[in-house]
């Protein structure tokens, strides 16, 4: 096929144990890549940090849907029972907010819950059918029961032979280059 | 201390049962579960299961065909008693379903690590439950296809719904909780998904987990905020689940019928909830482990913390019963009163004591340890709460109704075949949408199993 240029998304070596997946990670932002990914089977406790991704936006995402909801499920009820749609029942208040607490309360759930699903997928850039990293044979192991620690080609330390190396020195099994087409 | 106590590795003291038995891999238990839905070839059982399921699926179809086209006039209900099946059936239904979410939710925040085998199913259970539970007001209404008069939409005519209604409220309770359990159980599943395309064999398997796990690379970044998002819908689901029974009871206790328009409705409603879904979760956890041989990941603590949770929630019923007779007497309310003996020796009473034996009186069998580590045993009592469960709500729902404040406006109740077929129809749904499950996605929740081994070999000792 014309056109198909393949080019380099990094090295990926691949750890038997989480314990050797984490002290590889923190040794690899020690030798000052700042480009890196870990694959693990399962989430492991301070990964994440070591490889340099402390925050993330879904909890504010989601505080932010919580007031939406809020603020919808009472206004919506204001407005229907108090502007557009008023009943006068006997003289009672149109605004008569403790009825008004239910709905506003589960529309609150409700946007927090689907901030929080859509935000999480939206920030993993989900749905992604296709990764480079799927090229690689062994990744499928990924998640089952091996580890794998990646050094992607856009870090500004990247260099083809030198990473590769610089996995082996760390120990990992196997290190195979991630490749994809264009 | 004392010398002659015994030491800490003596057979004296009785260990709990593992919550995984000893000797998995992470490869171990990903094969065992992903077998069961990629590999495992269809049973003569699941196969005459599922056949059976499925025709009293179509039972349930066609009686609501046969509803929609003769009316509601084919049930037995009647003025007064206008809620009759339909509504007991919807509040049993939706009672069951909060187990599910109790498990994946609440026990999670209390960091339970039993919860992890059996969250997946009991979330199944509940979206199942929710889905039999809402076909019930739906086509209670009598135009089922007026029902999206119930949501505040701009309609030409201008009205807009009462908002100082339960039966509103029910509407958004119920939709967001279905919404709510099955965006958390799909979240929870996004990784499981992800394993079975990679060790799918066949193109169809691996064009449909792919499609389905969206792209999910374990990555360490995606696990951080799948964490985080987990997390915040266990934090939002903790008390939406609490609020769904409520509104239900709600229902009830805003109106100003006798036996109804009692403030320990919300509290009794919810444990009520909980006792018969963890019944429904050991009727369905028990056959699973045999059928598919996962007894490991299933194991006697799991059974054995169902049944001190049913044990628990079941007195709190029973509390309520008591606190409803004593009420009833104490306020000296002669509505009330009379109420609260009219289930003792009116029309009805044999549901009531019918109620008392199978959910108080049948359930204290469960002080006995012998008794909570018999799975036949556990089984039975299941299937004898969840009768209890729904008998508590044709007592209430039936006896108040036909026992109000005058008594030319008393009647009597008795249900129809369409009111039978369309229960036992559900129950038919029900099955078969668990034996599509357990066929289709992870029963038990993979990821979360390799955590668990992965404690485990780091001989992090669990605390009860």
């Amino acid at each position: 096929m014309t056109g198909h240029r393949t080019y380099v998304h990094g090295v990926m070596g691949e750890f038997e144990t989480p314990e050797q997946l984490v002290s590889a990670a923190k040794r690899t932002r020690e030798a000052g890549y700042k480009h890196v990914e870990a694959y693990t089977p399962f989430p492991i406790e301070g990964l994440s940090e070591s490889i340099g991704f402390r925050w993330t936006a879904v909890p504010l995402i989601t505080l932010i849907g919580g007031i939406t909801g809020a603020i919808t499920g009472f206004g919506l009820q204001y407005w229907c029972s108090a502007i557009t749609y008023p009943l006068n029942i006997g003289g009672r208040p149109l605004n008569s907010w403790p009825a008004f607490i239910p709905v506003t309360f589960e529309l609150t759930v409700l946007f927090s819950a689907i901030s929080a699903v859509v935000g999480m997928i939206a920030l993993n850039k989900l749905p992604q059918p296709h990764h480079p990293v799927f090229n690689v044979d062994r990744f499928a192991h990924a998640s089952t029961d091996r580890f794998f620690l990646c050094i992607e080609a856009r870090d500004p330390k990247f260099n083809l032979a030198e990473s590769a190396r610089f996995l082996q020195e760390l120990n990992a099994k196997h290190v195979s280059e991630v490749k994809d087409e264009e | 201390m004392s010398v002659t106590q015994p030491p800490v590795n003596s057979a004296h003291i009785r260990r709990l049962d593992p919550v995984l038995e000893p000797g998995h891999t992470y490869a171990s238990v990903t094969d065992k579960i992903a077998a069961v839905v990629l590999t495992r070839p269809l049973g003569i059982g699941w196969l005459a299961g599922f056949t059976l399921a499925f025709s009293i699926t179509m039972v349930l179809f066609g009686s609501i065909a046969w509803l929609i086209v003769k009316g509601v006039g084919i049930w037995g209900i009647n003025i007064p008693v206008g809620w009759g099946f339909a509504i007991v059936n919807f509040v049993w239904w939706i009672g069951i379903g909060h187990a599910g979410t109790l498990i994946s939710a609440i026990l999670f925040l209390l960091n339970q690590k039993w919860r992890t085998s059996i969250n997946r199913f009991a979330e199944a259970m509940t979206l199942f439950a929710v889905a039999c539970a809402g076909i019930f007001p739906l086509i209670h209404t009598g135009r089922p296809w007026m029902a999206y008069y119930m949501f505040p939409y701009p309609s030409t005519m201008g009205i807009w719904p009462q908002f100082r209604s339960p039966l509103i409220w029910d509407v958004f309770a119920v939709s967001t909780y279905g919404t709510v359990s099955l965006l958390f159980w799909f979240v929870g599943l996004l990784p499981d998904l992800a394993t079975l395309r990679d060790r799918a064999t066949k193109r169809y398997q691996q064009v449909i987990y792919g499609m389905l796990s969206m792209g999910w690379r374990n990555s360490a970044r995606h696990w951080h905020r799948y964490q985080s998002a987990y997390l915040l819908l266990a934090g939002l689901a903790t008390p939406l689940v609490l609020s769904v029974h409520t509104v239900v009871s709600f229902d009830f206790s805003v109106a100003i019928v006798p036996g109804w328009h009692t403030t320990i409705f919300p509290p009794y409603f919810v444990a009520g909830a909980i006792y018969s879904g963890f019944a429904m979760v050991l009727t369905l956890a028990i056959p699973l482990r045999k059928f598919y041989g996962l007894e490991d990941f299933i194991t006697m603590r799991h059974l054995e913390n169902m049944a001190k949770v049913m044990l628990a929630t079941g007195l709190i019923v029973a509390y309520g019963y008591f606190i409803e007779f004593f009420m009833a007497f104490y306020s000296g309310n002669k509505f009330d009163v009379f109420l609260a003996n009219q289930r003792l020796h009116g029309p009805y009473s044999g549901f009531y004591f019918a109620l008392i034996l199978c959910n108080i009186l049948t359930p204290q069998l469960l002080w006995i340890e012998k008794v909570r580590r018999n799975v036949a045993a556990l089984f039975v009592m299941s299937l004898i709460i969840n009768t209890g469960m729904w008998l508590e709500r044709f007592v209430i729902v039936v006896i108040s109704l036909t026992r109000d404040f005058v008594p030319s406006a008393w009647g009597r109740y008795s249900p129809t075949f369409w009111d039978y077929s369309t229960f036992v129809g559900t129950l038919g749904f029900f099955v078969m949408l668990v034996f599509l499950f357990v066929r289709g996605l992870p029963a038990i929740a993979i990821a979360e199993m390799r955590e668990l081994v992965a404690r485990d070999s780091h001989g992090k000792k669990e605390y009860q």
